[in-house]
């Protein structure tokens, strides 16, 4: 008895310190030119990506499970990019709560969820943001019949409905404190519960996002009972963001979105891209892969980017397809490239 | 041969400490890894939002531990009244299943099945947006009572503005402690010399004479502040004064009592039961009264088998307020493990925390109700 205990006590010994080295956690020091989360991506077949609960435009699922949007469009560049297939994204709809330990935990590989980039996000809690693909700002909707017509018309003891675990709550603070407004926050852990509880009347406004009161105005009861007020009382770039620590995928992520915009500099579309690699223009040529090594960079092969325009489309292609045509907001004010007056901007892809 | 025992004990002991030593090794340098440092400093940092609904002083200006303190306080406020109210309900709803009345038992008997067999988030939803739905804008609400206001913003009513209120507190427990040294005394002349005292009566006074007087001698004042209806814009109003409480307090109190007063009353109901017919009827034939034989002699017994389940349901209850986060009800979990968690990203610090808060308030309601069934438990002799 006594000896079988003893074996028993060495095997378990050996399990436990057997799991310990077997499940060594991963995000080890990266060496150059060798990501971790590409290996894994490469090896699992698909991109994980993290998306929102349901925000038409951005990141919203069809009946069928399809999942659309200016959010989602990213994630399927990258998975074009280093798969070879747009359509190899499993995507994890998270809440505003869940979405950053999520992406820290390694549950998902890109949080691409119209998640604002700040600094102490940035920099405090493990994140990387790599880009901007929306300029955003917070508004406020209301009841056209209430004879609000601007933030100026808030009295004390105006109700706002929001959600919780966003730059909103912030803001709102911000805002309502520096006019010396008392208000009631009532914040919602999801976005679903806003819209009813706003629509039946437990608040007079609606705060978020504007393209997210734009996109949310669809779901209310009578749509055209309500109306955003056309002060933007913030900053809002959302963009997508990866963990910290491996410069490779960052990079990938950071450049697939860049070569959405920079395709449509360039006049690049998903149906032209294939003739493109004859035109006269080098920086063209380099953008479908018909000039210059840069996917090597990365680890991929030179025609990553023609497939990000081919399969996904160029920026505008996305915007038009997920936010203007939909009727979210057809005016697409600084999310127009800088040459035609918006202020999107992105290095050249050389 | 003392090994053999020895030895699996301790076998399990070190696969436990093994176990949670890696969890918290993996932690470790996954955060290392991530750049992310763990700590309790963001506590005293300014936690720059605001809560809707508050039992203490607070502003965004103020921290995140004073934020956990209001949100704590929000998690008590909610589980307390529920546990109350649930109680209340329990018992007349258990003794109603035992009406021979066949209406009130069948009332009974159908309200225990529905509302315990529907799951409490969509009772949550159910009274919160259907409610709120029907509910009047606060225009429109009609005065209830003289004084207050039922509305899709809240509840308004009176609320009491006081001078003084310290010494008028002072003397309520004052009454209070006298109260119950009183019916010490009267107990002790009952069980020596075989004497009643009005007790209940002589009590109310107490408690009714003694604080008054503090109106007269201690220089207390009351008023009452009404609320008013104030407009906001053209088509919108809010009410301002008064006791203002939120539809969500109201919405999460309702679904939380409705949903364990359920399973309290099949315990009274079981309690009740579980008392033997001849003892009943061995008091009565001594000549107790049936309220009498209800107090002394069933009620007692029934304690002791109605106790430990209820405590469990009471633990369900404050464990459940959790669900508060859906309708926007600044519980500890909306406002710690929500809205601080996403603002400073401290998942695990704060997880922990909140888990150990329900621990402990779990174990705190847990041991007051020991200590109660020890008390009414048998006494051997």
């Amino acid at each position: 008895m006594f000896k079988h205990t003893k074996k028993l006590f060495a095997i378990l010994t050996a399990l436990s310190l057997l799991f310990v080295y077997a499940c060594e956690p991963g995000g080890k020091k990266q060496t150059k030119g060798e990501s971790k989360t590409l290996k894994q991506t490469q090896k699992k077949g698909f991109v994980r990506c993290g998306v929102s609960q349901g925000l038409p435009g951005f990141s919203n699922a069809d009946a069928a499970g399809n999942w659309t949007g200016v959010d989602v469009d990213v994630c399927r560049a990258v998975a074009a990019a280093v798969l070879g297939d747009s359509n190899k994204v499993k995507f994890t709809p998270l809440s505003a709560k869940e979405r950053f330990t999520a992406l820290t935990s390694g549950e998902i590989d890109i949080l691409s969820r119209n998640t604002t980039w700040t600094l102490s996000r940035d920099a405090d809690i493990g994140l990387t943001f790599v880009g901007v693909n929306f300029y955003d700002g917070q508004g406020f909707m209301v009841r056209k019949d209430s004879g609000i017509t601007s933030v100026d018309d808030f009295k004390d003891g105006v109700s706002a409905c929001t959600n919780i675990g966003t730059t909103t709550e912030l803001n709102m603070r911000d805002f309502f404190n520096s006019r010396n407004i008392s208000y009631e926050p009532v914040a919602f852990e999801k976005a679903d519960e806003v819209v009813a509880a706003y629509d039946s009347g437990r608040c007079d406004t609606y705060t978020t996002d504007k393209s997210g009161l734009a996109a949310q105005r669809t779901k209310m009861s009578n749509p055209d009972e309500h109306m955003v007020l056309p002060e933007t009382i913030s900053k809002e770039p959302l963009g997508p963001v990866v963990r910290q620590g491996d410069s490779v995928w960052e990079d990938i992520v950071r450049w697939s979105l860049n070569v959405m915009i920079e395709a449509e500099e360039y006049g690049v579309d998903s149906s032209n891209a294939d003739s493109m690699k004859s035109s006269d223009n080098p920086a063209v040529k380099r953008l479908v892969g018909a000039e210059g090594e840069l996917g090597a960079a990365f680890g991929l092969d030179n025609e990553w980017s023609l497939r990000i325009i081919k399969q996904v489309g160029n920026y505008g292609e996305s915007y038009k397809r997920n936010i203007a045509d939909t009727g979210i907001l057809p005016d697409r004010g600084p999310n127009q490239l800088w040459t035609k007056g918006g202020i999107l901007y992105v290095p050249p892809a050389r | 041969m003392k090994y053999k025992k020895i030895y699996p004990q301790l076998l399990t002991l070190l696969f436990i400490i093994l176990v949670f030593g890696f969890f918290t090794m993996n932690a470790q340098v996954n955060m290392g890894n991530r750049g992310i440092e763990f700590g309790f400093g963001f506590l005293s940092q300014e936690a720059s939002f605001d809560i809707q609904f508050s039992l203490i002083d607070y502003d965004g200006s103020r921290s995140y531990g004073r934020a956990y303190l209001v949100g704590l306080l929000n998690t008590l406020l909610v589980s307390f009244i529920g546990i109350i109210l649930s109680t209340i309900l329990g018992i007349i709803i258990g003794v109603a299943r035992l009406s021979p009345n066949y209406l009130i038992n069948k009332t009974a008997s159908f309200y225990v099945e529905f509302f315990r067999n529907v799951p409490l988030l969509l009772q949550i939803f159910f009274w919160y947006f259907a409610a709120l739905r029907a509910l009047p804008m606060p225009e429109d609400a009609p005065l209830l009572l003289g004084s207050s206001f039922m509305t899709i913003k809240g509840f308004y009513t009176i609320a009491p503005i006081w001078n003084n209120f310290d010494i008028f507190f002072i003397a309520l427990i004052l009454s209070i402690i006298i109260i119950f040294f009183f019916n010490r005394f009267a107990k002790k002349k009952q069980e020596e010399e075989g004497k009643q005292y009005p007790k209940f009566l002589i009590s109310l006074g107490i408690f009714i004479f003694i604080p008054t007087a503090t109106f007269f001698l201690g220089g207390v004042d009351l008023n009452w502040s009404f609320p008013e209806l104030k407009q906001l814009a053209k088509t919108s109003f809010t009410f301002e004064g008064g006791l203002g409480i939120p539809p969500e307090l109201i919405a999460l109190t309702l679904a939380l009592t409705l949903y364990t007063a359920t399973f309290i009353a099949e315990n009274v109901r079981a309690g009740i039961q579980g008392i033997g017919k001849g003892q009943k009827e061995a008091a009565a034939s001594i000549g107790l009264t049936p309220s009498q034989v209800l107090k002394l002699v069933v009620m007692p017994q029934a304690l002791r088998i109605i106790i430990p389940p209820t405590t469990n349901q009471y633990l369900n209850l404050t464990k459940n307020s959790s669900l508060a986060a859906a309708i926007a009800y600044p519980d500890l979990v909306l406002v710690f493990a929500g809205t601080a968690m996403m603002q400073t990203g401290r998942a695990i610090e704060i997880v922990g925390i909140t888990m150990a808060t329900y621990l402990t308030i779990s174990l705190a309601i847990s041991m007051f109700m020991n200590w109660y069934n020890k008390r009414i438990a048998i006494q051997e002799k």
